[in-house]
């Protein structure tokens, strides 16, 4: 199985980049193992993909970043993998991320940073950077990762790839380990919009064994548009402030007269309740996670930490031990927000507000926008220890794509552009279910766009 | 203790009754009782990372049919929640319950009460939850080993306002309840298998109070006989406590059945803040009105109902229909008896005495067919059979089988009214008994029923106990 050793070579070669959390030698066996298994009839035949440590697999260890599954094997293996292998997919290893995808540089992994394989100083986004560092490294034509609120969008805008956050409902998340559970939705990242289509093609559809699934047929790939004419474009003119950098502004002012040239219409819009979508975000996935990062307590699986005494001191000695600083900083948030005397304060007007920028999204669409484009994220990759000990600073550069999810919106992230060499991306987001319109556009931009080129 | 009439006791129940179902409420494992440890569990149910929950749609219906037979309102929409604390037999670290929109409200039961006579208790809320599993405490030496079989068994929780005032109420209620379940077929209501489970608020207050004192919460009733014990235990706990002066703490108490006490439940594991929130992984619970109508259509005739009917149609006294209404197998079995042509009130001292003593020795079961019971009731009637005889007959019929008139021939009680044969039985009993003849002869007339069971028991059952009597007068006059 020569291609799967040529993939295997390609993947360790990236090595440096810290992206991959499979050990080589149990890499190379497993994907000779899956090449000679795989259905020589699916549509992604011989495709490696990498897979986010979030997304339980079979083949390797689901560990999440995180220290507290350290060696963790699951025993059943997430639908998204099921329908990966059917079509013939090699599921390529699983590659770092922030623990539990809490986190935007990947930096807060319990098995040390992933780099951008541009730049080894600086981030590679996250929480998915991994994924996105070895798609951009050219070591995977695609792979999967995780979103809650922007954990593929920003990884592939950092790291110069196409990143897809599908609708919520519109992937099964069996198997994908739970962060926010509302919010989470597993994406893909590919080299091209129509790697990155045909991987969410596949994992997309129904599943029985999630009831957050839409019944609906699997996404259908568009074909490439001859041009935009008929497509009416918003910018929302709150991801656009007068403080973006302006080399972001400048490829995104590129991209939308080459949309114009296409023959889209653009227009300016406003979702007022932009501003709130962080804060938002930061009640309702910290409230999530303090419940769902609840079972891991050293009783069932992964390691156990032994306290002094009864049982409250095996779950303090294994979860204080176990999890990781930014991991617990959002468990104390979560579990404070939910608290009684507190939830109605919290949790309760994070949910109203939620509504709220869901409905900004919906007048703008009612109003004949189609879609909407903005930057995917306010800078290019940071340096690696920049914001790790501000997370305020941290989770501002999720500004622009916490809405998406918050809305269970599609989005998708494309390089549109570098500065000083470092990727830009351009982010569309559509309607819900409508990931075939923003997949046109994003073809036709694509194929318009001088990605590489500075903006 | 002080007299117990210058304070009400006031309670409510709330009671988790686990449904009968196949597979547990969000996956598909086995919901059975008893399978070894740890057997019945998979991703979903152990809690596994990235394993999520799908509701199972059989124990919806339960429920609803439940809520209905509680005559509560079943919302459109409810909604599944998350009540948050940490167990090691709660794998997940929450359990899936409802909390501020339950499937339903405002329900009603009405149960005969020992002292109030027809009180209605208030059904406040009833909702679907998972169960979880199980700890055990004595199985290892210094560490607890815990089964997950039992973790996402469907359960329905039946809260009640402040109805009961007296530890008797809340069993007689409780009866009831477990009565209406078991007509309705949704649960086996097995306090001992922990299929019914029941926690207390109890409060006091002296008699002509309106507010209402601090409650505390009883549980670990674990078995029906503790119901009334353990309440009673409390309810005067509390009296004492006030009596003395002293104020109550609002307290969950454990009760312990060996030396019937209650204790209070440590408080660092009471003071939990469950944190309650909507559970994303479910969306919202929306029945049609049609699910909801074919539920109602599927509800047999409740025990109330019925009981009601067969006074007026059966022309029974209240009491007796209660005891032939108290379970739906022996109501229909009476039905299948009248219906077979047996007199009704004939057919229910039947099934009241002969059938119920022996179903209780026998695992509930009816074991004497009603085509056979009606039969044996129209030979006791015909005059082929002597009443004695019939319950031999019932008990052969019952132990063996068989039609009662050639098990009735073959025991050889089949009365006989033969005059000549009667006549011989009275000629041998009188010769038996020369002093109680002269006695009967000199006025001391009652002695004839000393005689006609003379007869009976020389004709072994056999001789019909008019015909003997005639006989003897007959003979003793002359």
């Amino acid at each position: 199985m020569s291609e799967a050793k040529a993939a295997a070579d390609r993947l360790v070669k990236a090595k440096r980049l810290n992206a991959l959390l499979t050990p080589p030698k149990e890499l190379r066996k497993s994907l000779a193992a899956q090449a000679a298994a795989a259905r020589p009839t699916g549509v992604l035949y011989g495709m490696p993909v990498a897979v986010k440590d979030n997304i339980c697999t079979l083949e390797f260890t689901t560990t999440c970043g995180s220290k507290i599954l350290e060696g963790y094997r699951s025993p059943y293996e997430a639908t998204v993998i099921t329908k990966l292998k059917a079509a013939g997919a090699l599921i390529a290893g699983k590659t770092n991320c922030d623990e539990f995808a809490m986190g935007s540089s990947t930096e807060h992994s319990a098995y040390g940073r992933a780099l951008h394989p541009l730049d080894k100083a600086r981030v590679p986004g996250g929480s998915s950077g991994g994924s996105a560092a070895l798609v951009a490294a050219g070591a995977v034509p695609a792979a999967l990762g995780s979103e809650t609120g922007g954990s593929v969008r920003q990884p592939a805008s950092f790291c110069g790839v196409v990143g897809i956050k599908p609708t919520y409902g519109r992937v099964s998340r069996y198997g994908l380990v739970a962060f926010g559970s509302s919010l989470d939705q597993i994406g893909v990242f590919g080299r091209s919009v129509h790697d990155a289509a045909r991987v969410l093609s596949v994992i997309s559809g129904r599943d029985p064994r999630d009831a957050t699934c839409e019944d609906r047929d699997p996404l259908r790939l568009p074909t490439v548009p001859e041009s935009l004419q008929g497509f009416v474009i918003g910018l929302p003119r709150e991801y656009f402030p007068a403080d973006l950098d302006p080399a972001v502004r400048r490829a995104c002012d590129r991209a939308v007269r080459l949309m114009k040239e296409l023959g889209a219409a653009v227009r300016e819009v406003s979702l007022p309740h932009t501003a709130y979508a962080v804060p938002t975000y930061y009640v309702i996935a910290p409230a999530e996670a303090s419940s769902n990062l609840a079972r891991y307590d050293g009783v069932r699986y992964g390691p156990r930490f032994n306290g002094a005494g009864d049982i409250r001191a095996l779950y303090r000695a294994t979860r204080g031990a176990g999890f990781g600083p930014e991991v617990r900083r959002r468990i104390l948030v979560g579990t404070y927000v939910l608290s009684a005397g507190y939830y109605d304060a919290y949790y309760g007007r994070a949910q109203q507000m939620r509504a709220l920028v869901a409905q900004d999204f919906r007048n703008a669409f009612d109003r004949g926008v189609d879609l909407l484009f903005t930057p995917t994220t306010p800078t290019p990759a940071f340096k690696a220890g920049e914001k790790v000990n501000d997370p305020v600073a941290m989770y501002l550069s999720d500004i622009f794509t916490v809405t998406a999810n918050l809305a269970g919106l599609p989005a998708l992230s494309l390089p549109i552009g570098r500065v000083k060499g470092l990727p830009i991306g351009g982010q569309f987001i559509g309607q819900a279910f409508l990931e075939d319109e923003m997949l046109e556009a994003a073809y036709a931009l694509e194929r318009a766009v001088p990605a590489t080129e500075e903006a | 203790m002080p007299p117990a009439q210058a304070w009400e006791t006031i309670i409510g129940l709330e009671t988790h009754v686990q449904l009968r179902t196949v597979s547990k409420m969000f996956c598909g494992c086995s919901a059975a009782f008893g399978a070894a440890p740890n057997t019945h569990v998979c991703p979903v149910c152990l809690g596994l990372p990235g394993a999520l929950p799908v509701p199972n749609g059989e124990a919806l219906k339960l429920a609803v049919r439940a809520a209905l037979a509680l005559e509560c309102t079943v919302h459109a929409k409810s909604v599944f929640a998350r009540k948050n604390y940490f167990y090691p037999d709660l794998p997940k670290g929450y359990q899936i319950s409802q909390y501020e929109q339950p499937l339903a409200t405002n329900g009603s039961l009405s149960f005969l009460a020992p002292e109030r006579g027809l009180v209605t208790a208030t059904i406040v809320r009833l909702h679907v939850e998972e169960d979880a599993g199980k700890s055990l405490h004595d199985r290892f030496p210094k560490a607890t080993a815990v089964d997950l079989n039992r973790a996402g068994v469907p359960l329905i929780e039946i809260v009640t306002g402040p109805d009961f005032r007296s530890p008797q109420e809340a069993r007689a209620y409780l009866q009831t309840l477990k009565q209406v379940l078991e007509y309705i077929g949704i649960s086996d209501c097995d306090m001992e298998k922990g299929s019914l489970r029941v926690d207390a608020n109890v409060s006091v207050r002296r008699a002509g109070e309106s507010a209402l004192g601090t409650k505390t919460e009883v549980k670990n009733i674990n078995s029906f006989a503790y119901v009334e014990k353990a309440l009673g235990v409390e309810r005067d706990r509390q009296i004492a406590v006030l009596e003395a002066g002293g104020s109550l703490e609002q307290q969950t108490m454990l009760y312990d059945a060996k030396d019937n006490a209650v204790r209070p439940q440590r408080s660092k594991e009471e003071s939990h803040d469950y944190r309650y929130f909507p559970e994303p992984d479910l969306p919202p619970l929306v029945l049609t009105d049609e699910f909801v109508a074919e539920q109602q259509s599927l509800l047999p005739e409740l025990p109330g109902k019925k009981r009601d009917r067969f006074v007026a149609q059966y022309g029974l006294s209240r009491e007796h229909a209660a005891v032939l209404t108290a379970s739906r197998a022996v109501a229909d079995y009476y039905e299948s008896v009248v219906h077979a042509g047996a007199d009704q009130q004939t057919a229910a001292n039947w099934v009241m005495t002969e059938v119920l003593a022996d179903a209780k020795d026998h695992q509930e079961q009816l074991r004497v067919s009603a085509p056979a019971l009606s039969q044996l009731i129209a030979l006791v009637k015909g005059g082929t059979l002597s009443h004695q005889a019939a319950k031999r007959v019932f008990v052969e019929v019952a132990a063996r089988g068989g039609d009662p008139r050639t098990v009735a021939e073959s025991l050889g009680v089949i009365q006989v009214a033969d005059s000549g044969v009667v006549a011989g039985w009275v000629s041998d009993v009188l010769a038996a008994h020369p002093q109680e003849v002269a006695r009967y002869r000199n006025g001391e007339v009652k002695l004839l029923q000393f005689f006609v069971g003379q007869v009976m028991k020389a004709s072994r059952g056999k001789a019909d106990p008019k015909l003997a009597q005639k006989v003897l007068e007959e003979k003793l006059a002359a």
